[in-house]
């Protein structure tokens, strides 16, 4: 038995799913009011239900929420954020205080990554150890919640309010890194990878040591970029390239093609909008009008480092 | 099948929503102000320098198993306006097109850190994932050799972050200085 479950974590995710769902239905002159209200509510049930509900019910919610976003019925309402002259005037106030709420976030995942997995009382376990490094996030954040009312002396209420106001920001691109990890986990079942593995072997000179190296860190990037994630990719790619030309053909050392391999397809993950999290999220986080800002300030740094990986690659892997 | 995947996957989801209620109260309570007044008693701190320190925090503590920051923990409430503030002490008032560059820029350091830090931990999921793909193939390959050859890519990334930082200042600068030229000609 486990007390603290990784669901438990996800109805809590849902419940403020809810919360924030009431207040834009409460919001009169929030200018999409219902179609909001729905979207967040939604987004709620999928979190709470996803074991209670039948899978396919879960898809339905997901292309309404899809249709929502679409139709533009998803839309922040009127933010009244504070001023900055009030906001100048509680930094002055809490000076460094306010730093440590925020500090608490990352100290208590990292303690109860550590300790919280070990507890148990016989077979009751405190944590799910599979997921405790997800638990103890969470439990970080409502930690970090806890302390930074007591700092600011604010409500609940206030709380809520910002972490609506914050979420309305990002608005529905929130759901976009799961949209396209489902793809990707589409494409995966498809047998996508399989064939594109297939033609490169076909259409490469890999009989040449230094091309098999090349195609594979080229098709790592690539199936990467199409896929918004690089272990979907490593299987697939180092299945029909790195392993058959590589390690057995040209007798490559493998932990080096692994290792280089998977950092190639991260090059690719810095490139692309299907890695939604840590591309699109971030430009919505940080109030970009250009959604692809962050990409493009990666590209540079994505290609320099993709080329000094292949030229590693072909020096040190049938060196050792 | 979309709504089994979706399921899933909602553990992308989760850290964000649970944080932004802290970081929406905080960023109230003048958590960026502060930030803000920190740096520009630093006179050696420059929007470059200040995100390039941050990813190499990121990268070093993930390469040892620690992971702190993030994208909504770390970049919009900490390190991007402290980046501002620092370009802000030196050249005075920002263009937009130099906000946004910042700002990107911010999370490139944050991806290019975690990115190329994780892999160095032995007990990260792209290692297990890496042995884990090994033994179905019947080969044993060690977890450590893995981690010790995705070493010299961490230093290669971390390097071309620090020229792509360098840049950013140096384009930040010429950007205030045509701007006092252009001031100072009406």
């Amino acid at each position: 038995m486990k007390i603290i479950t990784v669901e438990s974590c996800y109805a809590v995710v849902g419940l403020y799913l809810f919360v924030l769902a009431g207040r834009i239905a409460a919001e009169r002159q929030h200018p999409r009011r219902w179609g909001s209200a729905l979207f967040w509510a939604l987004l709620g049930v999928t979190f709470i239900g996803a074991n209670v509900l039948p899978p396919t019910l879960v898809g339905y919610l997901v292309v309404v929420m899809v249709v929502l976003a679409a139709t533009g019925q998803v839309a922040r309402g009127a933010s009244q954020e504070a001023s900055r002259e009030e906001r100048v005037g509680h930094a002055e106030r809490l000076k460094n205080r306010i730093f440590w709420p925020a500090l608490l976030i990352p100290a208590t995942a990292v303690v109860g990554t550590l300790v919280l997995g070990e507890l148990h009382l016989g077979d009751v376990w405190l944590v799910e150890p599979k997921h405790v490094t997800l638990i103890a996030l969470s439990l970080g954040a409502m930690l970090a919640l806890i302390a930074a009312m007591r700092t600011t002396g604010a409500s609940v209420g206030a709380a809520s309010r910002e972490g609506s106001r914050l979420l309305q920001t990002l608005g529905w691109s929130l759901i976009l890194p799961q949209m396209l990890a489902a793809l990707g986990g589409i494409f995966a079942k498809a047998g996508v990878g399989e064939v594109v593995a297939g033609l490169v072997a076909q259409a490469v000179p890999t009989g040449v040591p230094w091309v098999a190296v090349v195609a594979y860190c080229g098709g790592m990037a690539l199936f990467t970029m199409v896929m918004g994630n690089a272990f979907a990719a490593f299987a697939v790619i180092t299945g029909g390239i790195g392993l058959p030309f590589i390690v057995i053909l040209h007798g490559g050392n493998p932990a080096i093609m692994a290792a280089i391999g998977m950092l190639s397809g991260y090059c690719g993950t810095l490139l692309t909008p299907m890695a939604a999290n840590f591309n699109l999220v971030p430009a919505m986080l940080l109030e970009l009008d250009d959604k692809h800002a962050v990409i493009k300030a990666q590209v540079p740094l994505a290609l320099v480092i993709f080329a000094a990986n292949v030229i590693l690659m072909m020096v040190l892997v049938y060196r050792f | 099948m979309i709504g089994k995947y979706f399921s899933d996957n909602r553990a992308m989801t989760l850290p964000i929503v649970l944080m932004l209620p802290v970081v929406g109260l905080l960023e109230r309570y003048g958590l960026k102000e502060r930030a803000e007044v920190l740096i520009r008693r630093s006179k050696a701190a420059t929007a470059g320098r200040v995100i390039l320190l941050y990813t190499a925090v990121r990268q070093i503590s993930i390469s040892l198993g620690v992971s702190i920051g993030g994208h909504a923990g770390a970049v919009r409430p900490l390190v991007a306006p402290m980046a501002e503030a620092a370009a802000r002490g030196r050249g005075g008032e920002l263009s937009a097109a130099s906000v946004v560059q910042i700002r990107a820029h911010a999370a490139a350091g944050e991806n290019i850190g975690n990115f190329f830090g994780e892999d160095i931990f032995i007990a990260v999921g792209a290692i297990l994932l890496m042995k884990g793909f090994f033994e179905a193939q019947g080969m044993n390959v060690s977890v450590w050799a893995m981690a010790l050859w995705s070493i010299p890519t961490a230093f290669i990334a971390f390097a071309a972050m620090w020229w792509r930082c360098r840049l950013l200042d140096r384009r930040i600068e010429r950007a205030a200085a045509d701007e006092q030229k252009t001031g100072g000609a009406q």
